[in-house]
């Protein structure tokens, strides 16, 4: 039975690494940029919901309410105020402002919160789980995990293929010029991807809060799980990731459960 | 009728005197052992080796358009591979260091054929990959030390004025010899090819250039230039660990340093290590506060700069020093003069 739990825990797992890639994936495809700030703004999500769970003494999900759209902000922002400056010319500049920005994200939140790693505590939820019956245990958290990845997918999916801004994003991706003549501001298009990215991607440092540890420097570790899942499933695509990604989980899941250890991946 | 020709030149006026005041420059830094205490050939080796290490990415990012985020594991092969030739194979420290560029060069061919297949920013990430997998690699080898690390035992056994002048002088030639292979790169064709390619990829690619081939050279010269410069780093700390001698750091200085002083000039990387050089001297003991004030300044450089420091001098001056642009000039004609010059934006 330890291959289909294996196989089980795989998928649960390909959920939250899927949300990364979302993220990585969503800004790529819309703007043509690597952001290489990707898991240290992610990081910057979970220290957001960790400071707001200390001031209003809520569940951490819950506070998810405000941490979203405050990252939302800072991600529409950021692209306004700074990257979309970077987006002409070679794509050396959009990777070198976010390397930096990495750096700055990194030290800033080592300054402000220590190397000390932290948790973000969501209750009974870790901790509960599913039985399936043949010693088969699912844990609800994961379970909420996946659902909360695919509905996001879902969610990002439609937005893009029903909307008229999604057609918009899409027509700004497709051929950026045209779409300006059309009448598409492409720096609020950009800024609005942006901003749909950063709360994805805290979402998922959230939930990875919770499922695990964090530090200010774990960031970029991050960015290479995004990476791996958004390469093997394709650029641009938003199932081809989360496909990787329960692929790949799973022999991440087995190095683990046959090893024994303690070490939540 | 006065027959007129068109030849080529590389020289101004400017970079004459440049090359007689770098003359000077280097002869005098050659003698600075001699008279010179051991405090300022330490923290000048770690100046030159800061010059060599940024004209290597400079050359990547600057005119190949390769922007590497992992040139940090061709440093730890060049300190591992010190190590190992050293203290294994009893090779003299000082013939070891050349020798390890020729390790980070092989191995950096088989990755070159891997992550050439990615583009711009997942290049970057490839690449970091790349650095990682090496690091993973040399933790899991027990006889290497695993996560400790070793101490090279050969070269802390020296005489310790042996073993400080001899880096000092190598350290030296990294710096002097990654500013002269990059110049005389860049002045070569497969240099017209590289500043052709930073320019305009499909344009170059379709007039026949070999873009790959190209590139691969910068990418393997880079990587030589790492990992000897590596070793050197590694000569004066003595002792090898997976995390510090593949960390995202160095890489993360290299872009620092020719980010502010101009990415794709030869000029830009040496003004960028004396001011980061400069910070880091005053400023290091913030620690965190160093490396925002470090971030912030390159994200202002990039965002309103693109150029640099160095670029912007030339932008109002056209001061170039190392000038690799080629200029026709008409002889034979009374009105002898530029009638072109390559453009080095």
């Amino acid at each position: 039975m330890t291959w289909v739990n294996v196989v089980i825990q795989g998928v649960l797992l390909g959920g939250l690494y899927a949300l990364y890639a979302t993220g990585l994936s969503l800004v790529f495809g819309v703007m043509r940029l690597v952001n290489l700030a990707h898991g240290d703004l992610s990081i910057m999500g979970a220290f957001a919901c960790l400071v707001l769970v200390g001031i209003l003494d809520v569940n951490p999900l819950l506070s998810l309410v405000l941490v979203l759209p405050m990252i939302f902000v800072v991600g529409y922002l950021l692209q306004r105020l700074m990257l979309n400056f970077t987006l002409k010319g070679d794509d050396m500049r959009p990777l070198l402002a976010t390397f930096g920005l990495s750096v700055i994200i990194q030290n800033g939140l080592l300054v402000g919160f220590s190397a000390d790693s932290r948790g973000l505590d969501a209750g009974w939820i870790e901790n509960a789980s599913l039985s399936l019956g043949g010693g088969l245990a699912v844990g609800w958290f994961p379970l909420l995990t996946l659902v909360v990845a695919i509905l996001v997918i879902v969610l990002l999916n439609s937005f893009l293929t029903r909307t008229r801004l999604g057609r918009a994003f899409r027509a700004t991706s497709d051929d950026q010029e045209a779409a300006r003549l059309m009448g598409i501001d492409n720096r609020h298009i950009y800024a609005l991807a942006m901003g749909i990215a950063l709360g994805i991607v805290a979402l998922a440092g959230v939930f990875m809060g919770i499922r695990t540890t964090f530090t200010p420097g774990i960031g970029p570790a991050r960015l290479i799980f995004a990476f791996e899942a958004v390469i093997m499933g394709g650029l641009g695509s938003s199932w081809g990731p989360w496909r990787v990604a329960s692929h790949w989980a799973w022999p991440r899941r087995w190095a683990s459960s046959s090893r024994r250890a303690g070490e939540s991946s | 009728m006065v027959s007129r020709q068109i030849t080529v030149h590389h020289s101004t006026a400017t970079s004459r005197v440049a090359l007689a005041v770098s003359a000077v420059v280097v002869a005098i830094l050659i003698t600075v052992p001699f008279w010179a205490e051991q405090r300022t050939s330490r923290t000048l080796v770690s100046l030159l080796t800061l010059i060599a290490l940024a004209q290597m990415w400079n050359l990547l990012a600057g005119y190949a358009g390769l922007v590497s985020v992992g040139q940090q594991g061709y440093i730890g092969i060049g300190a591992y591979s010190l190590w190992l030739l050293t203290d294994v194979f009893g090779v003299s420290p000082f013939l070891a260091v050349p020798m390890t560029g020729f390790f980070a060069a092989a191995i950096s061919l088989p990755t070159a054929g891997l992550v050439f297949r990615l583009k711009g920013g997942y290049f970057a990430i490839g690449t970091w990959v790349m650095a990682e997998l090496f690091r993973l690699a040399v933790a899991n080898i027990p006889q290497t030390g695993g996560g400790s690390g070793k101490t090279i035992t050969s070269v802390a056994q020296m005489a310790v004025t042996t073993r400080m002048r001899g880096t000092y002088w190598l350290a030296l030639a990294c710096a002097v010899g990654a500013i002269v292979v990059v110049y005389a790169l860049l002045r070569a064709r497969v240099g017209l090819a590289l500043t052709a390619i930073r320019d305009n990829e499909p344009a170059v690619e379709s007039l026949g250039v070999h873009v790959f081939r190209a590139k691969l050279w910068a990418y393997v010269v880079a990587a030589f230039g790492c990992g000897v410069t590596g070793s050197v780093i590694y000569l004066n700390l003595l002792r090898i660990q997976p995390d510090p001698s593949f960390s995202i750091q160095w890489t993360a200085i290299m872009i620092f340093i020719v980010v502010i002083g101009g990415v794709g000039t030869i000029e830009g990387p040496i003004l960028g290590a004396l001011i980061f050089f400069a910070l880091q001297e005053t400023l290091s003991q913030h620690g965190s506060w160093y490396l925002i004030l470090l971030g912030v300044l390159a994200v202002i450089i990039t965002v309103w700069f693109p150029g640099g420091l160095w670029g912007t001098v030339v932008r109002r001056w056209h001061i170039h020093l190392f000038p690799v642009q080629r200029r026709l000039l008409l002889t034979g004609s009374e009105e002898a003069g530029v009638v072109a010059e390559s453009q080095d934006a």
